[in-house]
């Protein structure tokens, strides 16, 4: 079946199998930052934005995404870079196979809330795991982000 | 994973119900676990254009369309601040906000998953459910029912006065839960529902305690209600362990109903 | 420049953190042959028929190979120099299939859809044969895994398959039996750890392909890469020298990596049909037939005299290798080896006796800490048993018997421990924690306590008499330098810490020095990245690398310069001649390099090591439990750490977060289960939970640095030992908050509930 999918801003149409995964497509069309951690919607590494919201590509049916926005790592550069370097800066990166989609989420999360607590926080990226950090140093990353905005620093576009 | 031969986008609720008297087809919910399963679906059907994703308010009750995410029911506002936030309670610790962001509440209802925090909580309150053919069937009726054919189209809870809680134990913070229970105390009518028992959830038979055992909501009756909860074990935990949690978190909503109780006073 | 110590940036994080396509699965060729395996439904069967016509007649499927058509040779797939202590008991595959999830067919087909659906049309006709489940009743039992001829063990660690052991070992120093009868107080009690997952979040994956002459190239997701490159060579039957291996960036190892758990099918497959192609584990596959950690149980035997004296230790391991016996026998020497010499001070005698048995459950292979971290959760518990026991603090009841430097470890190789501020640790991290407010528990009141724990631990920094580092540095014409290593960086930032070292020594910034590796063609040999050993092995391979160049390079200089080599030094960027006062860049003498010479700017040099300095730290939690449903909220974790030199803070301290995190999970909720048929149910992300983000509370790390005289700028090693306190101090915070003791793992909060309830 033909779709047609607005992803990272550009058009793009293509004939797919009615059982394609999002993320299957979204790998297909060279969105290499979307990786897969399980097949049971449990890690999060999949999380792109549909619509503006973050959900996880594995689970959704390219079909259903007919005419609708999707935007990966890919097509936010910038925000990845610019909040990026406060988790390089803690070293929190590691091994950075889950880290598109905590990223991801991260900036879904400051979009939706510019001054998150540390509860909020780990409520909100509860669904990304990682395995090598243990979550402490990409908090002090978030953390330093936070203040780096509050204190003026380039905010987060939209 | 799933394999499916073909895709319908409903446009219509009729569309929807027709297709799906095909044993092979089914409809989507969330997709959430309807991809971890073998099946070879000839015809998946998509609700998702017929503006099922709204919650809507009326004097009576609240309609929650069947295609309304987790996550929604989570910030609604309204619906929580009439139900002492026990709808956000309920779904908060389901995997992570990516995930609340897909799983519907429809998917979550129909498919009657013994884990459910969301069958357990809508168990607790006035719930119904409005099905194409079927009509509206109050939900612990269709709790019971067989998996059918007919299409759920929305989730209507009563606007009751009353004091509600909502509390599970978990083997981690966001893993499925090892017991759930939800509590409304709506005037004189008690409402006991545990799920994840880990068969799917129940509404415990009160009507041969008095009122003034029902209203007494202590220690004593946590103890008796939690013998009424048939337990089962699992890779999570043991019957035992479970019958033990049953009593500990009734106890603790009835808790949490009496001092919501003395703050409404 | 003082590069070493400095928190710098890890040399691939902006590529990391954007996103960039620099992984197996992102680099593999675009048209590749999916490559899938069925795996047996049965714990222990004999493959009687694969019936394949049907399935090969699938559209889009290139091959199906069972058993008939793979080399005999037997092989392990564990990553260990050779010749390996883990036994010979592999083929690509078998007939005889030996536990839930074993191989018995490998289907490549053009996409994953054709491939599926030929598995499902594979016909398998197997003799079910009755299985060993328990590990406990595995020796000598008249079930045998390994019954075949062919099995074989290389080196002597008592190994016999016709009795199910894959290994059985004793050390015994001191008059053992004749002290415990001279104790005040004799403990003996038996721990269990179950086989843990390392559920690193980039699975195993492998894409192979031929190169221009007809070799064999793995890409892969590996911390092996030239063990790798022997084991293929022998598994397929084909020379090393037509095999290639490569490293791309990995997703997590953890010990994980250092098996070839998902290579070999591929590059059978690229093999034979001289076509390029990939397998990508499932989380399934990988939970099933990945390569966890040993279960075990642990039984430790302390005898002690009432003044708090510990004068013996007995450990005995029973270790659950599963259906091969990968890391089986030097895992269990670890158990006794990482745990005993933590009590030195008063030691008089000590023995160490394991048996490693093969069952029809899934192999077991390498998960940080390897063995250390099963006997020091038994040990460290049991002395924080005795410390109740004769009412002392657990604090001080250690300080009276802790291993101090300088002194002689008899149950350590003999070796001295020349760098070592554990006792310095230990106070550090109980004073973090505020042990003596805290100690032993708090009742708040409200159903809930409120208690802490505490625990030390060790590990090594490499596999002394073994390990091999070898480094080779080059100058650039531009005056940077290549480095070159197949170290495995697997986000540890190994790349950037060996570049920080050879920064140092060549007075330049860490931003000069690239890194490139890890390739079986182009870096030099490495027995790769596990037992801790890179910093430490590789860490001095660089030094010496960076050492001879500098040497070099103000020899061609002083030849440049026309004086005496004695009269030039290396000062960062210029050659100066320390008389005269002339100079020459680097850069020139890089370009003097290519021009006209014959003398190479550069270097490659190795290093080894006669022993393995352990790194030391103390642990120290503080929970919240409810007694009534038995939860355990982690409040509060402090970490004190002797690792030698830290190279970089910001690295080794998400080292230390990292390894806590997964130590926490396995104190107490990851847990391996299987049903009756032998078939494991935490099979994915869904019923394995490992810890999220709301797990636990805050982790707080300090270093107490020693100077570890034999490793490069006196470091030692960090990876490991950090996984190795949560289990004991979360096991007797646990004790202090209820007064039960819990020797089997996970610690869940049935089992603490139920003890309580018991208890009433």
């Amino acid at each position: 079946m033909i779709i047609s999918i607005m992803l990272n801003g550009k058009k793009v149409v293509d004939d797919i199998s009615p059982d394609m995964t999002l993320f299957n497509f979204l790998r297909n069309h060279g969105c290499y930052s979307v990786k897969c951690g399980c097949e049971t919607t449990n890690c999060g590494l999949c999380t792109v934005f549909l619509d503006d919201k973050p959900v996880l590509s594995c689970a959704i049916l390219a079909a259903r995404v007919d005419g609708h926005k999707v935007e990966t790592m890919e097509g936010l550069q910038e925000e990845a870079e610019e909040f990026g370097r406060f988790i390089a800066d803690q070293g929190a990166e590691q091994c950075g196979f889950c880290n598109p989609g905590m990223i991801m989420n991260a900036i879904a999360l400051f979009r939706e809330n510019a001054h998150p607590t540390g509860e909020e926080i780990k409520q909100y990226l509860a669904g990304n795991l990682c395995r090598c950090s243990g979550y402490e140093g990409q908090l002090r990353g978030i953390h330093a982000f936070i203040e780096y905005r509050e204190n003026g620093g380039a905010a987060c576009r939209k | 994973m799933i394999k499916i031969k073909e895709y319908v986008k409903a446009a219509s609720l009729e569309e929807a119900y027709e297709l799906n008297q095909k044993r092979s087809n089914r409809i989507l919910g969330g997709m959430l676990w309807m991809r971890m399963s073998n099946a070879q679906v000839q015809t998946a059907i998509d609700l998702s254009g017929l503006g099922l994703d709204q919650i809507e308010e009326t004097e009576e009750e609240f309609i929650i369309g069947a295609m309304v995410t987790l996550r929604e029911l989570e910030l609604n506002e309204r619906l929580n601040d009439c139900f002492d936030h026990v709808l956000a309670d309920a779904v908060k610790d389901i995997v992570g906000v990516q995930f609340r962001n897909l799983a519907t509440v429809g998917g979550s209802v129909f498919g009657r998953f013994g884990f459910s925090d969301v069958l357990t909580v809508l168990l607790s309150l006035h719930a119904s459910v409005e099905l194409y053919k079927g009509g509206i069937v109050p939900l612990e009726e269709f709790a019971a029912m067989k998996r059918d054919n007919d299409v759920l189209v929305n989730i209507r809870i009563a606007k009751t006065d009353g004091q509600y809680a909502y509390l599970t134990h978990r083997n981690t913070k966001t893993d499925f839960p090892v017991l759930a229970v939800a509590v409304s105390k709506i005037g004189e009518e008690l409402r006991v529902a545990v799920g994840a028992r880990p068969a799917k959830a129940e509404l415990l038979d009160v009507k041969d305690l008095s009122g003034e055992e029902l209203n007494a909501l202590n220690e004593e009756l946590a103890k008796k209600l939690s013998t009424r909860v048939k337990t089962d074990s699992n890779m999570r935990a043991s019957a035992q362990y479970r019958s033990h949690l049953s009593k500990v978190l009734i106890e603790r909503c009835f808790e949490k109903i009496n001092t919501c109780k003395k703050e409404g006073e | 420049m003082q590069e070493v110590g400095k928190r710098i940036r890890k040399k691939d994080a902006m590529a990391l953190v954007t996103g960039q396509p620099v992984y197996t699965d992102d680099l593999a060729p675009k048209e590749c042959l999916i490559v899938k395996v069925l795996r047996s439904p049965h714990a222990n069967a004999l493959v009687e028929e694969v019936n394949k016509t049907i399935a090969l007649k699938v559209p889009g499927i290139e091959a199906i190979y069972t058993w008939e058509d793979v080399p005999k040779e037997r092989f392990a797939q564990a990553g260990q120099t050779y010749p390996e202590w883990s036994p010979y008991d592999r083929l690509i595959l078998d007939q005889h299939v030996r536990f839930v999830g074993d191989p018995v067919a490998i289907v490549a087909g053009e996409d994953e859809a054709c491939v599926d659906r030929a598995l499902k049309m594979l016909k398998v006709k197997y003799k079910v044969l009755p299985a060993v489940l328990d590990y406990h009743e595995a020796k000598d039992n008249d079930i045998l895994v390994h019954p075949e001829d062919s099995w074989k063990s290389m080196y002597p660690v008592g190994a016999d398959n016709k009795r199910n052991l894959c290994a059985h070992m004793e050390e015994e120093k001191g008059d053992v039996e004749g002290t415990f009868e001279d104790c005040d107080i004799v403990l003996d009690r038996t721990f269990h750890v179950p086989a843990v997952n390392q559920t690193m979040m980039e699975t195993f994956r492998t894409a192979c392909y031929l190169d221009m002459y007809g070799r064999l190239v793995v890409l892969s997701s590996t911390q092996i890469v030239f063990h790798l490159r022997r084991i293929l060579g022998r598994a397929l039957g084909i020379p090393n020298s037509q095999i290639r291996v490569i490293k791309p960036r990995i997703g997590g190892g953890f010990g994980a990596k250092q098996t070839a758990v998902s290579e070999i099918y591929p590059a059978f497959v690229t093999w034979m049909t001289k076509k390029p192609s990939k397998m990508i584990y499932s989380r399934y596959e990988s939970q099933i037939a990945g390569s966890p950690r040993h279960e075990m149980d642990v039984r430790v035997r302390l005898g002690a005299d009432n003044d708090g004296k510990i004068r013996v230790i007995d450990v005995y391991n029973l270790s659950n290798t599963g259906a091969y016996g990968d890391h089986g026998p030097t895992t269990a020497g670890l158990t006794g080896h990482k745990s005993i010499p933590l009590y030195t001070g008063n030691m008089e005698a000590f023995r160490h006796t394991f048996d490693v048995v093969y069952t029809n459950q899934l192999a077991t292979g390498a998960y940080r800490g390897y063995g250390a971290t099963q006997g020091i959760f038994a040990l460290e518990s049991v002395v924080n048993e005795l410390s109740g026991i004769l009412n002392r603090d657990p604090i001080e009841l250690r300080l009276q018997n802790i291993l101090k430097q300088g002194m002689h470890m008899p149950a350590y190789f003999d070796e001295i421990a020349e760098s070592c501020r554990l006792d310095e640790c230990l106070v550090r991290a109980a004073e973090m924690i505020g042990w003596k407010d805290k100690f032993p528990y708090k009742d708040m009141g409200n159903g809930k306590v409120r208690s802490v724990g505490i625990a030390m631990a060790m590990q090594g920094s490499c596999i002394s008499f073994v390990d091999v580092g070898s480094a080779t540095v080059m100058l650039n014409e531009d005056g940077s330098y290549k480095l070159s290593i197949s170290a495995a960086d697997m986000g540890t930032g190994c790349d950037t810490i060996l570049a920080q070292m050879a920064a140092d020594v060549l007075n330049v910034s860490t931003d000069e020095i690239f890194v490139s590796g890890a390739d079986t063609d182009t870096s030099p040999y490495d027995s790769g990245s596990y037992a801790s050993s890179t910093t430490y092995i590789t860490g001095q391979a660089v030094v010496k690398a960076c050492t001879e160049l500098t040497k070099r390079i103000c020899k061609l200089a002083a030849t440049m310069m026309e004086c005496e080599e004695e009269d030039v030094e290396l000062d960062g960027h210029v050659v100066r001649n320390v008389k005269t006062g002339q100079s020459v860049t680097t850069g020139e003498v890089g370009f003097k390099a290519q021009c006209f010479n014959d003398f190479a700017l550069q270097v490659t040099e190795s290093h080894t090591s006669p022993v393995s300095p352990p790194p030391y730290m103390a642990g120290a939690v503080e929970i919240e439990l409810d007694k009534a449903t038995g939860h355990v909220e982690v409040l509060d974790y402090a970490a004190v750490v002797d690792c030698g030199t830290v190279v970089n803070p910001n690295l080794a301290t998400v080292q230390v977060e990292g390894g806590l995190g997964q130590g926490i999970g396995m104190a107490l909720y990851e847990n391996i289960q299987y049903n009756a048929k032998g078939q494991m149910l935490n099979n994915s992300f869904m019923q394995y939970k490992i810890p999220t983000r709301r797990d636990y509370g805050p982790l707080r790390v300090e270093f107490r640095p020693s100077f570890e005289p034999t490793g490069p700028f006196g470091v030692k090693s960090i990876g490991e030992v950090v996984i190795n306190t949560p289990a004991p101090a979360i096991a007797h915070a646990v004790y202090n908050a209820t007064g039960c003791w819990h020797r089997s793992l996970p610690i869940t909060s049935e089992k603490i509930a139920m003890s309580l309830l018991d208890g009433e």
